[in-house]
C-alpha cells in the first residue's frame, strides 16, 4: 500500500497533482482538493510524480 | 562504459532542475558519485512563493526547501561556490575559488537571472526578484506608505504588484507592453487582468519606459523615476522584472550553441565531441514534439521536473554505455499564477497561438481561453476554473506528434 497525506495548511488547491494520478487526487465542485489516503502499490510511480509536481510541496508519500 | 571510481556526474545549479536530475539519475540506476555545485548558499528551494506568500509573510528558506528523495542522500552539495568555467575536452569544471572538479558527465542546470537595463541614476532602492535573498531584501522595504515601481508587466511583475498592494503599498507598473502578461495571455485576457489589478488600486503606465532614476545623488536612494512620456513619479522602491538572461557564461569557449540558453535535443543532450552533457530547466532550449518541434526555452516551474527526468535517464544510459531513448520529448508545459484571490492556470504553449477564443465564462469572471495556431489548439488558460481544464489539457496531449 502507498500511504498518502496532504498538508492541508500548505495545499493551495492548484490541482497539479490531479493530472498525475486522477484516481487518487481530484478537485471537487468548489475547486477544493480531495484525495485517497491509500493507493495500490502499482500506483506508486504516479503518486510520487504527483508529489513532485505539487507547487506547495504539500504531499507526503510513504 | 565509465568505470566505477570515476569522478561521476557534476551538476551545475542547485535549483529544482539540478535536484530532479540527480533523483532521476538514481531512479534510472546510476549509482556513481554526484556532485552539485550551487552559487547560492541554500539547498534547492521553491521560488514561486518569493513573489507570493513568502514575500507577504516572510522568507524562511528552510521552509521553502524541496523535499529530497532518500536516493540522493549521498549527493555532495558544494553550495556557495559558483562554477566559473568548464572545459568539456578535459572534462573539468573550475569553481570561482579555483577548485577544479573532474567529471564523467555534466548537467547544466544553472537557470536564468533577471535582466538589468542600463538606466542612469542611483542604484540604491532598485531590486531584482529571483532568489530568497532578493525577496528578503524587497520584503523589508515593502509596506504601507512605500511607493513601489514595478518595471515589467510579466507574471513576476504582476504577482509582486498584487502582493505589494496586499501589504498596503502604493503600486505602479511601468512596461513597454500594451497589456500585462500579453505574450502568454493575448490582448483580451491581458486587458482583463489589467482591470482586476486596477480594481485593486494598481496604476499602469504601459507603452512607456523608464528614462532615468532620480535621487539626491547617484550614491543615495532612488526617490523618483522619469518616464519616456515625460511623467515623473515618486519611488521608494523599484522592482525590475523585465525578462531574463541565461546563466551560460561559465560554458563559453567550448563551441556550444549559447544563443538563447543551451540548445539540447529531445533527450536533453547537448551536442559536442567531448563529453556527455545534458541541460535542464529554464536554461534548456529544447524541442517539444507536441507543438512546433522548434526548440524553445520554457520558464515554467514544471519544466525542470519534466526535463530533469528525461536528462537523468539519458545520462544514466550514456554512462552505462547504452544508447539513450531519443524518442520525441512531449512534456506538457504547465504554469500557474496567483494574483489577489485569482488563480490563473495554463497548459501548453499559449504564446504560440495566433488567435484566442473565449471558451467558457467571461473575461472579467471565471473563464477558460483557448489559443490556436494553424495546427489547432496549442494552449489553454483559465482564471479561477482549474478543474474545467481537464478536457482541454487532454486535447493538447492528443495533438499529433511532430517528427
Ligand atoms: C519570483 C518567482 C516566481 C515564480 N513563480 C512561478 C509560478 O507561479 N509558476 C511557475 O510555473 N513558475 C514560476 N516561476 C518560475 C520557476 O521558479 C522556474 O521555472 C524554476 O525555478 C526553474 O528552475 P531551474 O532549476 O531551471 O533554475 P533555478 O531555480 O534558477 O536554479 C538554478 C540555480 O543555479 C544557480 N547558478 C547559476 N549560475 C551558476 C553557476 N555559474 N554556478 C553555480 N550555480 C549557478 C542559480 O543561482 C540557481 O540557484 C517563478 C520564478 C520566480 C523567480
Ligand atoms: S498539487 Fe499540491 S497544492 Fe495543488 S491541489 Fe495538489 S496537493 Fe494541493
Amino acid at each position: 500500500m502507498v500511504r498518502i497525506s496532504v498538508d492541508m495548511d500548505k495545499c493551495q488547491h492548484y490541482g497539479q497533482c490531479c493530472f498525475e494520478a486522477d484516481d487518487v487526487f481530484s478537485l471537487d465542485d468548489d475547486g477544493k482538493l480531495v484525495y485517497q489516503a491509500e493507493a495500490d502499490e502499482s500506483r506508486r510511480a504516479d503518486v510520487e510524480s504527483a508529489a513532485d509536481v505539487c507547487p506547495m510541496q504539500a504531499i507526503t508519500v510513504e | 562504459m565509465t568505470g566505477a571510481g570515476g569522478p561521476g556526474v557534476v551538476i551545475v545549479g542547485a535549483g529544482l532542475g539540478g535536484l530532479r536530475t540527480a533523483e532521476s539519475l538514481r531512479a534510472a540506476g546510476y549509482a556513481g558519485p554526484i556532485t552539485v555545485v550551487g552559487d547560492e548558499p541554500h539547498l534547492p528551494y521553491n521560488r514561486p512563493p518569493l513573489s507570493k506568500e513568502a514575500l507577504a509573510g516572510g522568507v524562511d528558506v528552510s521552509g521553502l526547501e524541496f523535499r529530497r528523495k532518500a536516493s540522493v542522500d549521498d549527493v555532495v552539495w558544494r553550495l556557495g561556490s559558483a562554477a566559473h568555467s568548464a572545459d568539456l575536452a578535459a572534462r573539468t569544471v573550475t569553481l570561482a575559488d579555483g577548485t577544479v572538479l573532474d567529471f564523467d558527465a555534466l548537467v547544466v542546470a544553472s537557470g536564468i537571472r533577471p535582466r538589468r537595463l542600463p538606466i542612469p541614476g542611483p542604484v540604491q532602492g532598485r531590486h531584482l526578484l529571483r532568489t530568497a535573498d532578493d525577496a528578503e531584501a524587497v520584503r523589508t522595504e515593502l509596506g504601507p506608505g512605500a511607493h513601489v515601481i514595478i518595471m515589467g508587466a510579466g507574471f513576476i511583475g504582476c504577482e509582486t504588484a498584487a502582493t505589494a498592494r496586499k501589504l498596503g503599498a502604493d503600486v505602479t507598473i511601468v512596461a513597454l507592453d500594451e497589456q500585462p502578461m500579453v505574450r502568454p495571455l493575448g490582448p483580451e485576457l491581458g486587458a482583463a487582468m489589467r482591470r482586476r489589478h486596477e480594481a485593486h488600486g494598481v496604476h499602469f503606465h504601459l507603452g512607456t519606459t523608464i528614462d532615468a532614476f532620480h535621487g539626491a545623488s547617484d550614491e543615495g536612494r532612488v526617490q523618483s523615476i522619469a518616464l519616456s512620456d515625460g511623467t515623473e513619479l515618486p519611488a521608494s522602491l523599484v522592482i525590475e522584472a523585465v525578462g531574463s538572461v541565461t546563466n551560460t557564461e561559465w560554458l563559453q569557449g567550448n563551441g556550444l550553441d549559447l544563443s538563447d540558453g543551451l540548445l539540447v535535443d529531445s533527450a536533453m543532450q547537448v551536442a559536442n565531441d567531448h563529453a556527455p552533457v545534458v541541460a535542464v530547466g529554464d536554461i534548456a532550449r529544447h524541442p517539444n514534439a507536441l507543438f512546433d518541434g522548434i526548440p524553445h526555452r520554457i520558464e515554467h516551474w514544471n519544466m525542470p521536473t519534466e526535463t530533469g527526468r528525461r536528462a537523468g535517464q539519458t545520462l544514466a544510459a550514456l554512462l552505462a554505455g547504452e544508447e539513450p531513448d531519443r524518442s520525441p520529448f512531449t512534456g506538457m508545459p504547465s504554469f500557474w499564477s496567483d494574483q489577489y484571490d485569482h488563480k490563473l492556470q495554463s497548459f501548453g504553449m499559449p504564446g504560440l497561438g495566433t488567435r484566442s477564443v473565449l471558451a467558457e465564462g467571461d473575461y472579467d469572471g471565471p473563464c477558460v481561453v483557448e489559443y490556436h495556431d494553424d495546427s489547432g489548439l496549442v494552449g489553454v488558460v483559465s482564471i479561477d476554473s482549474t478543474p474545467a481544464l481537464v478536457p482541454y489539457r487532454k486535447a493538447i496531449m492528443a495533438r499529433p506528434v511532430v517528427t
